[in-house]
């Protein structure tokens, strides 16, 4: 006889609009166990997420919580009444304010108390943090933390508040979402977020861990479901799966694998060299790129490679370099994004958002900006060639919807990046950068993007591109450089790059003696 | 190869679509249907109806707000270019004082005198630009501060004193002659608005001062030389705000130190009001000289009820406070119509 569910989820349905995100989607949540909830962007991951928090109002469906029947739709913040809470990926802190404060900020804003006991306070935070073995300081500013601190401070209050709410509904079976928790995080730092959820778990709580990587759902749930198109394509138990049956219920197919398949001869004369370059993290490196050839650069964090892209581009000051692209020579101390883009280098940096595209205009606005001189004719610019050509663009990257006159925010993630690489890719650049170009993009849109960029490619692009995604650098690249303390360790071509051997070789980059 | 979770252009969507164009559309004249509203309702009101739909008083309401649809039009530049600027009314009455000192006092040839009151303008906006852009300062604080500056150099150069005798030739071309009754001024408030609605729409430069505004690092990042554009926003508010200045010497044939500085708030107000409508989301010349007129119309009507200037006030203050509200909402409804 298994334990009745913490939290029973039965038919929740909820349309906006004309499109269904969550049709028919059912999902119990057992006492003690971490719970994946798995799907590409879309899928109905955060409708579900936010039903839960209060957000929308659901059309149909009932949710029980610990047996007992909850009236829909939730009131906004009713979910630490049940016990809930909720670590969302941007983690919800006040950088400029101290742990102490923001640990405390749900009760400073609901208190009734006048006064406030810092001191107490401070001694109170001090136990809790000892309680769940973290080394934080009550009195350090949020800001100055190191990410992964700030992602176990944003679990340990969200822990708190669940417990605390838990304790008011009479019992100590707590549930706790956490939304992509570890998205920002380094890898060797996931480990001890992930035995902060195990702790967690050990107490009788529950918790939801939303994710887009596969081997940090294998390592940490017992359970996981799988939303694929509003609806739920399947729960299994986790010991019992296979990666590749994750991947087959999230994207519904079987994955057609690129690795190895587009390795063939590059012409032999590099078209790019990069010499003594230092600058951010780097402190000398030379390169070279062929046409026809992607070159990867990976690391572990702190190494510096990701520095590369930036500092290539003049986004970033250098300190000394230079950078030979054909026949021209440019200084990189003196480089800016201007002359960059007029040397033939485009950029598509990390960080779409704030670095690549503008949400509140429309595709055409971002798609046109580095080409704007094309469309001035008899002094002005002409409104309909640009829309005409940008859903041509549109088509030939496969953005769905390929509407130009949308406003880019509006588009998934995946076909956000689409239009970021059509905007670059349209001037033929002879030099394309990119940096996480996958970060945030869902199975499907993943695949499309490294078939554009090797299409690029072929057309006679050299591409450089920076990640620590080791199985996308497997599947993009024909070469592959690990840096470490801001140097070229190692350099790995034709059959050593694999998935494996990138992985291997980042670990044993960090190892004192290597390089 | 099919990709999931992408919104596939279904029947339904097409729908969603279409109602949202169509609310767009409604957000789009809803300030001009507005103005309507207003000149239909003074027109008909009894109280009104005789002093209100006259010739006389719309050609009052159009010449005498061109001083604020070209100061209005001067604030626009630098808030498309993300960056506010609290100094043009002083910089307007900087420049209407140095007119009224230069050809009044010292008997400079008009033309001249014109020349150093844009010059002076130019300067200030390139002082405001230079502790933006070199100190990195929040553009509200830096001109907060030259602008009461500048109030003070005015109040200096004046003595505190109400300066009369401006050229006759400028009032002429100002404000006395006339083109199908209504002054020349509002016509040099419309040609600005056009070339500015031609910068804005139809030149590379006005795309890029769009990204500037919304998307600093987007910006550097496409090639484009943020600090020059912001710049160049700011110097170009500093020049439209002294020939709105040079427009309202015009207007008075004098230069007083300080009531200039009272069209601070018409002017923002009207920029907020005006990105209201016509380009709904978008600081728009267009839209801001509705809103001036809008704005003015519901004064003027008051005022013929009988109300006191107070209802200045009244109208410009509440004007910016639910022009910004509207646009919140505005916004908001975008963001869920997106999903985000």
């Amino acid at each position: 006889m298994p334990p009745p569910p913490l939290l029973s989820i039965r038919g929740l349905t909820k349309s906006f609009g004309g499109t269904r995100a969550l049709d028919n989607v059912s999902l119990e949540v057992l006492p003690g166990e971490v719970h994946g909830l798995l799907g590409e962007n879309g899928s109905g991951k955060s409708t579900l997420i936010k039903v839960l928090a209060g957000f929308h109002a659901p059309d149909a469906g009932t949710i029980e919580v610990r047996g007992q029947a909850v009236d829909l739709p939730l009131a906004p913040g009713q979910f630490r009444k049940l016990g809930m809470d909720f670590v969302h990926q941007d983690l919800g802190l006040i950088p400029s304010l101290t742990v102490l404060e923001n640990l405390r900020a749900g009760e400073i804003a609901s208190s009734r108390r006048p006064y406030f006991s810092w001191k107490r306070e401070r001694a109170r935070a001090e136990e809790t943090f000892a309680r769940y073995g973290l080394d934080l300081d009550p009195t350090a500013r949020v800001g100055d933390l190191p990410a992964v601190s700030r992602a176990m401070l944003a679990i340990v209050r969200a822990v708190e508040g669940m417990r605390q709410g838990a304790a008011e509904a009479h019992t100590d079976q707590g549930l706790l979402f956490l939304d992509e928790p570890t998205a920002f995080l380094p890898r060797d730092h996931v480990d001890r977020l992930f035995a902060l959820v195990r702790q967690v778990v050990a107490s009788n709580a529950s918790v939801v861990f939303v994710s887009h990587d596969l081997g940090e759902v294998m390592a940490i749930t017992d359970r996981v479901t799988v939303l694929r198109n509003g609806q739920r394509a399947g729960s299994v138990v986790t010991r019992q799966t296979s990666r590749d049956q994750l991947v087959h219920l999230i994207i519904g197919q079987h994955l057609q694998t690129l690795e190895g398949a587009h390795r063939r001869p590059t012409e032999a004369r590099p078209a790019v060299r990069v010499r003594g370059l230092r600058g951010g993290l780097l402190r000398g490196i030379d390169l070279a790129v062929r046409r026809n050839e992607v070159l990867g650069v990976t690391g572990l964090l702190g190494a510096g490679f990701e520095d590369l892209p930036y500092l290539l581009f003049g986004a970033r000051k250098a300190a000394a370099g230079m950078l030979e692209l054909g026949d021209d020579t440019l200084e990189l101390p003196s480089l800016t994004p201007s002359r960059a883009i007029a040397a033939g280098i485009g950029l598509i940096p990390a960080d779409r958002q704030r670095d690549g595209s503008v949400g509140s205009l429309s595709v055409t606005d971002n798609l046109t900006l580095p080409v704007l001189r094309r469309y001035f004719q008899r002094l002005t610019l002409s409104w309909s060639r640009m829309v005409d050509d940008s859903r041509r663009l549109l088509h030939a990257f496969d953005v769905r919807p390929p509407d130009p006159t949308l406003v880019y925010a509006a588009l998934s993630g995946g076909n956000q990046q689409k239009v970021m690489l059509a905007k670059w890719l349209q001037t033929r650049p002879r030099l394309l950068l990119l940096h996480e170009p996958t970060q945030g993009v869902d199975v499907g849109a993943r695949q499309r993007i490294m078939g554009l960029v090797r299409e690029a490619v072929a057309a006679g692009t050299a591409v450089i591109c920076a990640s620590a995604d080791y199985e996308q650098l497997a599947l993009l690249c024909d070469r592959v450089l690990i840096v470490a303390r801001g140097r070229v360790v190692r350099e790995l071509g034709g059959d050593e790059v694999t998935t494996e051997r990138i992985t291997e070789q980042c670990l044993r980059s960090g190892e004192p003696g290597a390089a | 190869m099919e990709e999931i979770g992408s919104p596939e252009p279904t029947p339904e969507w097409r729908a969603r679509l279409q109602v949202w164009r169509l609310s767009a559309l409604l957000g789009q004249y809803g300030l001009l249907a507005a103005w309507a509203v207003v000149v239909v309702f003074f027109t008909v009101f009894p109280a009104t109806s005789q002093t209100f739909p006259t010739m006389t008083n719309f050609a009052t309401i159009f010449g005498s707000q061109a001083v604020i649809v070209i100061l209005t039009l001067a604030l626009l530049v630098p808030l498309t270019a993300g960056d506010y600027d609290l100094s043009v009314a002083s910089v307007l009455t900087l420049a209407a004082m140095i007119v009224a000192v230069l050809n009044a006092q010292h008997h400079w040839p008009i033309g001249v005198a014109i020349l150093a009151a844009l010059a002076a303008g130019a300067l200030v906006g390139l002082i405001n630009g230079a502790f933006i852009l070199v100190f990195r300062i929040d553009s509200i604080i830096v001109t907060l501060g030259s602008g009461t500056f500048v109030g003070g150099v005015v109040l200096l150069i004046s003595g505190s004193n109400t300066i009369s005798g401006v050229s006759q030739h400028l009032v002429d071309w100002v404000i006395v002659k006339r083109l199908l009754g209504i002054p020349l001024e509002f016509y040099y408030g419309l040609l600005l608005c056009l070339v500015m609605w031609y910068v804005f729409e139809l030149t590379p430069l006005g795309r890029r001062l769009l990204f500037v505004g919304r998307g600093r690092s987007v910006a550097r990042l496409s090639g484009i030389n943020v600090s020059r554009v912001r710049l160049g926003a700011l110097v170009t508010s500093g020049v439209v705000s002294a020939v709105a200045g040079v427009a309202y010497a015009g207007t008075t044939g004098a230069a007083d130190p300080t009531s200039g500085e009272q069209l601070l708030l018409p002017a923002f107000a009207a920029a907020f009001l005006g990105a209201t409508t016509i380009v709904p989301g978008r600081f728009n010349p267009f839209g801001s000289v509705v809103a001036v007129y809008f704005l003015v119309t519901g004064i003027t009507g008051f005022q013929l009820l009988g109300a006191q200037s107070y209802v200045q006030s009244l109208f410009y203050g509440g004007a910016l406070v639910v022009a910004v509200a509207l646009s919140q909402i505005a916004r908001r409804r975008q963001a869920l119509d997106t999903g985000t």
